[in-house]
């Protein structure tokens, strides 16, 4: 009993850290700061939806960043052409590309391992062509533009930002909307893990026979892993569509899906607070890269190196850090004596 | 176009597009080499390639003649190969696969920022290995170098055949990849076995590279960018534990974008590679495994 109270004091007061960080970690940068921690936001949600779907189902994908496009381009679109309000396109964001991550979850019925990583391979490497394609919904190499085309519906456009009375500037804004928009995907994605639906992922993960045999409906919990995660990832999307103000085929290539990629390793696959780490990892090691010398093809050089040091130092990433950092205080709290 | 029909024309492109395949065939090999001994992707492949190239290049300008250059670089590769595996490789071999594959993500930034501190964004070329002037067989006209590419990438390909098939050392290498416990206990020293595929694949890359880059009237350090997607395209086709599977696919990979970019007006070049990719993914969804791969069989 005593353990299960300071176990859930533990849990609330981690809660209250995280919530206090986030309501005034933009009043300690600066202005222009928070627009970089917004876009570590927009990682942090596709890289939690990522989690779900390689750290704790086991599929891998190396088409996020299409999915994330999928996402941004109908937010886009629906401001551009039919003149909705930007931040109300996010759910209808999330639900497109979960449709698109449900149909691209139907090939990784039949394949798995490296052969499931080409397939979605494929869709990464295809979406730049694709959308120049299609110009006439997508705006082709040019893009759709949300500032030139429907200012009216840009939030902030003004330069402040008012909710409950309270006003704020457009980048303090962008911060608080991306981040409220991680923290109830994280709270969710932390229900699903610790539910029944995260119990059968878990069961796919470690065997799929083991699993079929125990009755679970693999192409059911595959399909809906991949739909979960395409729902994040276009979420993530939407939200980078609003800050950018503008989308075009050049923001979602190939290496956008590697970066995601890239941040859930180093966060930790299979741990969920780590995807913070890996979000600020991804989002801020080219702007150190660039500061150690911006002679031509160091900071390339400096950004590899230190990706290859952090999983050479930490093969199950900050995830598993975090773990074994924890672990005296968990042990002392869940062991009975 | 139907009515037009030029059965010329279509050997013509039948063998571009071998000769681009072969091309990529080399550099599938080195995939597969790399997949069959540590079980990932080398996702640095193609920029390793890349800046063997750029060693060659160096070679070239210091004098020597391209055959010179070619065999040297390959010799520097295989070196250069080894040590990566061992410096950065190693440290990582019992992490989960991912890691492993991060590590390689980590190497193809490392690697390419390298190239360009070291050799600055300037064109630059690599004089022909080959004669570029055609040689007309029964009416249709192919390019010396073309034939010459699929001549060499075939060579180097068979030689590593030979290595693995008839040496001692090839044996020893194969029998660690199979079963690694086992190949410990007989004496195979497995650690440096998984060294020496990361050297092979390493001058495989580079034989890659060099036939590609006097293809190209200049070339740049994204020079093995779009080779490393259609060998990993051609690799998976073939059955990604399959060198013979490797060649075969990236030869059939060749051929087919040749001839949709050819004859699809509707793809053009724009969308060549998304076409290919969409027609590999129909083959696998019918055999999973790769037209040459093992069906694996696991206890559960």
């Amino acid at each position: 009993m005593r353990q299960r109270v300071l176990g859930s004091g533990l849990w609330l007061l981690v809660v209250g850290v995280a919530l206090v960080v986030y309501l005034f970690a933009p009043t300690f940068v600066s202005d222009f700061h928070s627009r970089d921690l917004a876009h570590a936001g927009v990682f942090f949600i596709a890289i939690c939806g990522l989690n779900l779907l390689t750290g704790y189902t086991g599929q891998i994908s190396l088409g996020h960043g299409a999915l994330m496009a999928i996402g941004g381009y109908t937010t886009a679109a629906l401001v551009v052409h039919e003149h909705w309000r930007d931040v109300w396109t996010i759910p209808l964001a999330g639900l497109a590309a979960g449709i698109v991550g449900f149909v691209i979850g139907l090939p990784a019925l039949r394949l798995s391992g490296l052969y499931l990583a080409l397939a979605t391979f494929a869709f990464a490497v295809a979406m730049p062509s694709l959308l120049k394609k299609f110009s006439g919904l997508t705006g082709g190499g040019q893009g759709l533009r949300l500032l030139e085309s429907a200012p009216e519906q840009v939030t902030g456009i003004s330069g402040t930002v008012t909710i409950f009375g309270h006003s704020m500037t457009q980048n303090h804004f962008l911060y608080y909307l991306t981040w409220a928009v991680g923290l109830v995907g994280f709270l969710l994605a932390w229900l699903i893990v610790r539910g029944r639906l995260g119990r059968v992922f878990r069961a796919v993960r470690d065997s799929e026979i083991a699993a079929a045999s125990a009755g679970v409906n693999l192409a059911r919990y595959k399909t809906l892993a991949f739909a979960i995660s395409g729902v994040y990832a276009g979420v993530a999307g939407a939200l980078l569509a609003i800050q950018d103000e503008i989308v075009n085929p050049l923001t979602f290539t190939f290496l956008l899906s590697i970066l995601i990629l890239v941040g859930t390793v180093v966060g930790g696959l299979g741990s969920l607070p780590g995807m913070v780490l890996g979000a600020l990892f991804v989002q801020y090691l080219p702007d150190i890269s660039t500061r150690v010398s911006d002679a031509q093809g160091v900071p390339d050089f400096v950004y590899g190196a230190a990706i290859i040091l952090v999983m050479i130092l930490l093969p199950s990433g900050a995830g598993g850090l975090l773990r074994r950092l924890a672990r005296p205080l968990t042990t002392r709290l869940y062991t009975r004596p | 176009m139907i009515f037009a029909f030029d059965w010329t024309q279509l050997a013509q492109q039948i063998v571009i597009g071998l000769a681009s395949g072969g091309v990529w065939a080399t550099l599938a090999v080195a995939l597969v080499l790399i997949y069959r001994s540590t079980g990932v992707v080398n996702f640095a492949q193609g920029e390793m390639a890349m800046f063997s190239t750029f060693i060659a290049w160096s070679l070239v300008n210091h004098g020597l003649s391209y055959w010179a250059a070619f065999f040297l670089t390959v010799a520097i590769s295989f070196v250069a190969g080894v040590a990566v595996e061992r410096v950065v490789i190693r440290p990582v071999e019992s992490a989960p696969v991912l890691t492993v594959v991060i590590v390689t993500l980590g190497l193809f930034f490392l690697v390419n920022g390298a190239a360009r501190w070291i050799w600055t964004p300037e064109v630059r070329s690599l004089p022909n290995a080959f004669s570029t002037r055609p040689i007309d067989v029964g009416g249709v006209a192919f390019s010396i170098q073309d034939l010459g590419n699929i001549a060499v990438s075939l060579a180097a390909v068979g030689l590593l055949w030979v290595f693995y098939r008839f040496t001692k050392l090839g044996l020893a290498s194969r029998a660690a990849a199979v079963n690694p416990e086992a190949s410990r206990l007989l004496g195979v020293r497995v650690s440096w076995m998984l060294a020496l595929g990361w050297g092979l694949a390493a001058a495989m890359g580079a034989v890659s590279g060099m036939l590609t880059a006097p293809a190209l009237a200049s070339f740049d350090q994204n020079l093995m960018q779009p080779v490393l997607l259609y060998a990993f395209a051609g690799a998976v086709l073939g059955g990604i534990d399959s060198p013979l599977g490797a060649v075969v696919g990236t030869m059939l990979l060749g051929v087919l974008v040749n001839l949709v970019g050819t004859y699809v007006d509707w793809v053009g070049t724009e969308l060549q590679l998304p076409v290919a990719l969409a027609v590999i993914l129909g083959v696998l969804l019918i055999k999973p495994t790769g037209l040459f791969g093992r069906e694996s069989v696991r206890r559960v």
